[in-house]
């Protein structure tokens, strides 16, 4: 595990003297305080919980934002720049190579997501909300930011550049938030099966309202292994492609 | 030590390296001579573990790539033409994370200051690598190659894009390397290659088109010795001893003064004890006598069938 120790810490030097890090973080709390202002909190009174899910619903789809641009660099760039072959002569796996670099992104994803908590804690002071709904919302986040990172980082393994990495994994993050539509398009047992692939509209909203599901944690890590597993298949076919 | 034994690699359809074969033993600096496009960059990211042969073997120490091939990337330090560096990171923070990564775990620190010392980079060894001029930028690849002491080095293009001062550093150190490493070098700069190298392997169009020292591969080119004689005497008597020895194959005479003359003879095989005989017995004043080497660039030039020329042109 200290290879993985080892890339996971060289993406966080990357995130701490570069601007990139700086940039989505800065951006993202933007976005999540108007939204907060504006959405959440709004005009009317209302119930904390509820300013509280509207908030956790808010802060998702910046989470899923700030993931693909984390993760659009992740391979790309080191293919762009040439280190890749540095990692590539060493003798470390390549799960090792991916899953350092899915730490890297999630340990900023969590700073990211804890400099949002002073929204909540506003709400505790002003209001009455529940610890429980407050952690079960931000470990949605975190699932919810886990599986856009890995679609992401899938797209950097095999994309050849960083933009490209990015317009895919907005695509494809976007097509598993879209599947609640097509879901409503289609009869069962289709329907069933999208409905049950769509990454916000089922999965997250049981955390949104303060729920902690089994079957909702287990598809967001599935979804996670296998994104990520496809990107070290990914990276080890380049190896017999040149 | 190194093996590749009919080696090829294939992207679809299109050959890059075409049943190459050749060793590397302990110790020789050994130069991979070739073209733009001729196979020696993909020769040496299939030597480094970065890509995998198509059909063929490579053993490095008796290992093979295909079966155990981290035992390999242990032993190889690999320069590619762009060094792999970080920018953002300072020069021993970022040797410091390659021996990590290339499964040191002991005296990770002395391995450090040791490749900073071989590479002479002990005065920017905080500096961050993006600030650094070409030149040391270089130097931080190779001494990423070499922090963890493997036994043999690939370095792909090591003087491309230095300035003529950095190019003499350089190649004073790939010499140095030669004390404690086996050093492959690929190189389209034939300048660079004669200045560094034991031996040569010159690759072709994806195959390997010879290989041996200068000499050797002089040898096999020009099939002829070719030696210039200093003669004092006459030109007639001159002729008449070269014609009589038997091992001459072409006469030139390159300066005749003061009853000296000065003539390149092609010799069909190297009989210059006969020739000598010859010259002497005729009653002419033999002053001088030595091989002619042809020059690597000739050598290259005919081993690629002139191609270089078109290319150049």
């Amino acid at each position: 595990m200290s290879n993985v120790w080892w890339i996971t810490r060289r993406e966080l030097i990357h995130y701490l003297r570069s601007p990139l890090g700086y940039v989505i973080i800065t951006i993202a709390l933007i976005i999540d305080g108007l939204l907060f202002n504006a959405v959440a909190v709004g005009p009317q009174q209302r119930l904390s919980s509820v300013v509280l899910q509207d908030f956790f619903w808010c802060a998702s789809g910046t989470t899923m934002a700030a993931s693909i641009f984390i993760a659009m660099r992740l391979i790309a760039e080191e293919r762009q720049t040439g280190t890749l072959t540095l990692l590539a002569t060493s003798p470390i796996r390549d799960w090792q190579i991916v899953l350092g670099k899915f730490a890297g992104a999630m340990v900023l994803l969590a700073v990211m997501n804890a400099l949002t908590l002073y929204m909540p804690l506003l709400l505790m002071l002003n209001g009455k909300i529940s610890v429980g709904h407050l952690v079960a919302g931000y470990l949605g986040l975190m699932l919810i930011g886990a599986a856009a990172v890995s679609l992401g980082l899938l797209c950097s393994s095999l994309a050849p550049n960083q933009l490209i990495a990015a317009i895919a994994g907005t695509g494809v993050v976007l097509v598993f938030i879209l599947l609640w539509i097509l879901a409503r398009l289609t009869t069962p047992p289709l329907e069933d099966v999208l409905a049950y692939l769509s990454i916000h509209d089922k999965h997250f909203r049981p955390f949104q309202k303060g729920l902690v599901s089994v079957s909702d944690v287990v598809f967001y890590v599935t979804l996670s292994y296998v994104a990520l597993l496809a990107a070290t298949r990914a990276l080890e076919a380049r190896r017999w492609r040149g | 030590m190194i093996v590749l034994d009919k080696v090829s690699k294939y992207y679809g359809e299109r050959a890059a390296v075409r049943d190459a074969s050749f060793s590397i033993q302990a110790g020789e600096v050994v130069g991979l001579l070739g073209l733009n496009g001729a196979g020696k960059t993909t020769t040496l990211k299939m030597l480094a573990g970065v890509l995998l042969p198509t059909a063929g073997r490579i053993t490095v120490d008796g290992i093979d790539l295909m079966t155990n091939v981290d035992a390999v990337r242990a032993r190889i330090g690999f320069l590619p033409e762009v060094p792999p560096l970080y920018p953002e990171m300072r020069v021993a923070e970022y040797l410091t994370f390659v021996a990590h990564i290339k499964g040191l775990k002991n005296d990770v620190a002395g391995h450090v200051d040791t490749a900073i010392a071989d590479t002479d980079l002990g005065d920017v060894r905080n500096e961050f690598i993006g600030t650094l001029s070409n030149g040391f930028q270089r130097r931080v690849g190779i001494a990423q190659a070499l922090v963890h002491r493997p036994a043999l080095i690939v370095l792909d293009e090591p003087t491309a894009g230095l300035d003529p001062k950095q190019m003499v550093h350089m190649r004073a150190l790939i010499r140095k390397l030669k004390e404690r490493h086996t050093v492959l070098v690929s190189s389209h700069i034939l300048n660079e290659i004669e200045h560094t190298c034991d031996r040569l392997i010159v690759i072709d169009r994806g195959r390997i088109a010879a290989m041996g020292t200068e000499a050797e591969l002089a040898g096999s080119v020009s099939g002829a010795t070719s030696i210039v004689v200093e003669i004092r005497g006459a030109r007639g008597a001159f002729e008449a001893a070269v014609r009589q020895s038997g091992v001459v194959a072409k006469t030139a005479i390159d300066r005749e003064e003061d009853g000296i003359i000065v003539a390149t003879l092609e010799l069909s095989t190297d009989a210059r004890e006969t020739l000598a005989q010859a010259l002497v017995g005729a009653g002419l004043g033999l002053r001088r006598m030595e091989r002619v080497q042809l020059e690597l660039e000739s050598i290259f030039l005919t081993l690629t069938g002139n191609r270089a020329q078109s290319a150049a042109a």
